[in-house]
């Protein structure tokens, strides 16, 4: 078990590097952050002065590798456009990032879950029909669409809900609807079709002959079997809405690390770019461990094998 | 170092989860709340030059002058005269009644270490260029100054008024290193001297800025009315007018013209189109260096000149404040000739100077665009019409300059704002004086600038930029399409006067 689990930490560490080099190359390829930094009206002179003065005129691979360097004893460096350090202000924009995708995935679990149970118990029912109706919505709307038309009514036409800012947990509200609906769909049809297959099984048909309550059935004993995969899905999905909860971050004016990714390639502010993509890998790989370790604890074939 | 990081983050956590005040805005709160869509987490006009920069230093920080609007007369702002010596020196004597927002009275040490400190090359002020004129500063007496420029710069009223900020003096000594030993200037927090103060900075979401009741009285910016201040970043432009509908914001601009049209038919907010300082153009390859060696022909040059419908554009795309330019500047600058060579939109001409050309079926060519998609789509379109056709390259300013410095692209279709100068020496100069951006490098053109540049004689210096001007028009090595003008929204509670060059003046606003 030690020996798959360093293996696989050797491999993601390898990820995160790769990432990391890509993710170098390719802001240089978008042009000279020399130039984004001195803007629009900068002479040449202006732009060799900041390529001076801020070290752009090092060789790209000594750039990558000084900042490498660097990182490995701890520091992420400086933004040379907020003019401060990158890890200061990633992790004073982490928890916004943290709420809304921990708000988000709680939405969709609450209501793809129950949906999923539901929509098992009564197969082909009109109960499975809404189901699968929410599920296809949820696919088919754009998030941002999705997003217009919660702040068009909530936010605009009724005046429930704050729209922008992080001032208060009310703000999340419609950023964690807007964000977790479209997972819903996925997690809805995976639970769906895991109770379908659990509910059929001998262990299940032997439970309730032994004259158990079908509630105990149900959530005891079929769900806990069903729900594995949901819990795999679900940390992607709750990685996938850290890193990429930029469309509704920059909607909803929340000031998290997407929206602050989304800044800092336009502006080509290396350090802090850098940076998010090693924070964001190194929380996606631990979110994926722990999906492992919940899953071992939830099925105890994994733990043995 | 990992327990501090993870202390952040909690206090982070807690302030977020712990219903904290939200910014209220309106009149009821004495509060205008603005809206951009950028980041302004630096607040120091020489260490970031965004657009919010400009209007937070005009409203932070005073210059030694201050351009009237009204009349294009530069008047003592920080200064109560001034006088040039010779046409590289100018003469300032100050006001005694100013101080800064930290108590510390203004000073001519002040003006002394603010222009050291900016024009040293070596303390990477981002847009060098704004004070790269300056050569150094002397104190002459108890309330005056002497500043040396490196050579004749007729310009320079217009930066003292709109660029050159005075900062106190060892404002910027206390500026932390970074790893390489590096002082970070941008990083000090801003103390200045004008109508309003800078309270708080939250990265990312908002300057806050309360009136400064100190301020100088009699003063041209008059004394603001409004008693707090706050910028908010807030990225989509459909959630900025949401915010302006419910009052949670009371000022945006960049409002496209369609839900401009929108806004104003509901009657909800005022809704203004202003014009700017901001100028489109086509630039061709007149070398033929992109390797597409169309444009090296005049009459190719004169037949898109005469198929782009650019009235059309200014009156469907840009807005009523908008206008079509023939010179290669704005027409509000000094030195703007507007009597130089103009090309009609007459599509047959375009046709026949095309068949001429030896292109009478067409050709393909790439066009180059950062801004604004739609008014190159309309352009294309308007080449098509003729038989051009024109295959749209769309991406960042940064990729698509060094694209242009390198000179492969045939035609680029771009903008510019002169950082609101008001002088013909921030675009024309800028673009047609030798450099890199000067697609033409005409010899004549370059002479008429560095003379109109370096005189301090107006009418030497408008002779001369006419006569370049009339030299890129005529053989169309650019082809000036439109000014821009920008839609602003606001709260029907506020009095907002827009302004011209892009620079709104918070500190004249008032509640209705």
């Amino acid at each position: 078990m030690l020996k798959f689990a360093l293996r696989r930490l050797g491999v993601a560490v390898l990820v995160a590097l790769t990432v990391s080099l890509l993710t170098f190359s390719m802001i240089y390829l978008s042009g000279d952050p020399a130039m984004a930094l001195a803007g629009e009206t900068a002479t040449q002179s202006d732009i060799e002065n900041i390529r001076r003065v801020y070290g752009y005129d090092q060789p790209i691979i000594v750039q990558y590798l000084s900042w490498l360097g660097n990182a490995l004893q701890g520091d992420l460096g400086r933004s040379h456009y907020l003019k401060t350090d990158v890890s200061e202000v990633i992790f004073a924009r982490l928890p916004n990032t943290m709420i809304l995708g921990g708000t988000a995935i709680t939405f969709a679990l609450i209501l793809a879950i129950p949906l999923g149970v539901v929509a098992a118990i009564r197969p082909n029912s009109i109960i499975d029909r809404i189901a699968l109706t929410i599920a296809v919505i949820g696919q088919a709307l754009p998030s941002f669409w999705f997003a217009l038309i919660l702040i068009f009514f909530l936010g605009i036409t009724f005046r429930l809900l704050p729209i922008t800012g992080t001032s208060s947990w009310m703000n999340f509200i419609m950023p964690s609807i807007a964000l977790g609906y479209y997972v819903t769909p996925g997690v809805m049809r995976l639970t769906r079709a895991g109770m379908l297959e659990v509910l059929g099984s001998d262990y299940i048909r032997t439970a309730k002959a032994k004259g158990l309550r079908p509630v105990t059935v149900l959530f005891k004993h079929a769900l806990r079997n069903a729900i594995i995969p949901v819990v795999s899905l679900a940390a992607v999905q709750f990685g996938f809405m850290l890193g990429g909860s930029i469309v509704i971050e920059t909607i909803f004016a929340i000031n998290g690390l997407g929206f602050l990714a989304w800044e800092s390639i336009q502006r080509a502010d290396l350090p802090m770019m850098q940076a998010i993509v090693l924070v964001l890998s190194i929380i996606y790989i631990l979110i994926t461990f722990l999906a492992d370790i919940m899953n071992a604890w939830l099925d105890p074939r994994i733990r043995v094998n | 170092m990992f327990r501090k990081l993870l202390a952040t983050t909690a206090i982070a956590l807690a302030a977020t989860v712990i219903a904290a005040p939200s910014v209220m805005a309106g009149k009821a709160n004495d509060t205008l709340v603005w809206t951009t869509d950028r980041e302004a987490a630096v607040a120091d006009p020489y260490y970031n030059n965004t657009r919010e920069l400009v209007i937070i230093g005009n409203t932070v920080w005073d210059g030694l002058l201050f351009r009237d609007l009204d009349t294009g007369e530069f008047k003592p702002l920080l200064a109560t005269s001034f006088k040039w010596v010779d046409n590289v020196t100018i003469d300032f004597d100050l006001r005694e009644d100013v101080v800064f927002h930290d108590g510390s009275k203004f000073g001519p040490e002040d003006v002394v270490y603010t222009v050291k400190h900016v024009s040293n090359k070596d303390n990477g002020v981002l847009t060098f260029k704004n004070v790269s004129w300056m050569k150094d500063a002397e104190q002459t007496g108890p309330n005056s100054v002497r500043i040396h420029l490196h050579k004749p710069f007729p310009a320079a009223l217009a930066y003292f008024a709109q660029a050159v900020f005075m900062m106190p003096e060892g404002h910027y000594d206390s500026a932390p290193k970074n790893a390489e030993g590096k002082q970070d200037f941008g990083t000090v927090q801003p103390v200045g001297t004008g109508p309003y103060q800078i309270t708080e900075i939250v990265a990312g979401e908002k300057i806050v800025m309360k009136r400064n009741e100190n301020y100088m009285k009699n003063g041209p910016k008059g004394t603001p009315a409004i008693g707090n201040l706050v910028y908010r970043t807030i990225k989509e432009g459909n959630t900025q007018i949401a915010e302006l509908l419910t009052g949670a914001i009371d000022w945006m601009w960049d409002v496209p013209k369609d839900q401009a049209d929108r806004l104003n038919e509901s009657g909800q907010v005022t809704v203004e189109n202003a014009k700017t300082m901001r100028v489109s153009y086509m630039a061709f390859d007149v070398d033929g260096d992109s390797g597409q060696k169309y444009f090296m022909d005049k009459k190719v040059r004169m037949a898109v000149a005469h198929a782009i419908n650019r009235e059309s554009i200014v009156k469907n795309l840009v807005g009523p404040a908008s206008v079509v330019i023939p010179s290669a500047c704005h027409p509000d600058q000094f030195g703007c000739a507007q009597d130089v060579p103009t090309w009609d939109y007459n599509p047959e001409k375009a046709k026949k100077l095309l068949a001429e050309a030896g292109y009478p079926e067409g050709f393909e060519f790439d066009i180059y665009a950062y801004r604004q998609r739609e008014f190159t789509e309309a352009v294309i379109s308007d080449l098509a019409k003729i038989g051009i056709k024109a295959k749209m390259n769309y991406m960042q300013y940064r990729k698509l300059r060094d694209l242009v410095w390198k000179g492969t692209t045939p035609i680029n279709h771009m903008t510019w704002g002169s950082n609101s100068i008001p002088d013909v020496s921030a675009i024309t100069s800028h673009f047609f004086s030798g450099g890199r951006d000067d697609p033409a490098k005409d010899p004549e053109v370059i002479a008429a600038l560095e003379k109109a540049d370096t005189s301090t004689d107006l009418a030497v210096r408008e002779a001369e930029y006419k006569k370049a001007l009339t030299k890129i028009s005529g053989e169309l090595y650019w082809l000036p399409m439109f000014t821009y003008a920008k839609y602003y929204a606001f709260s029907k509670d506020l009095d907002f006067k827009t302004t011209p060059d892009e620079i709104p003046r918070f500190y004249t606003a008032k509640w209705k």
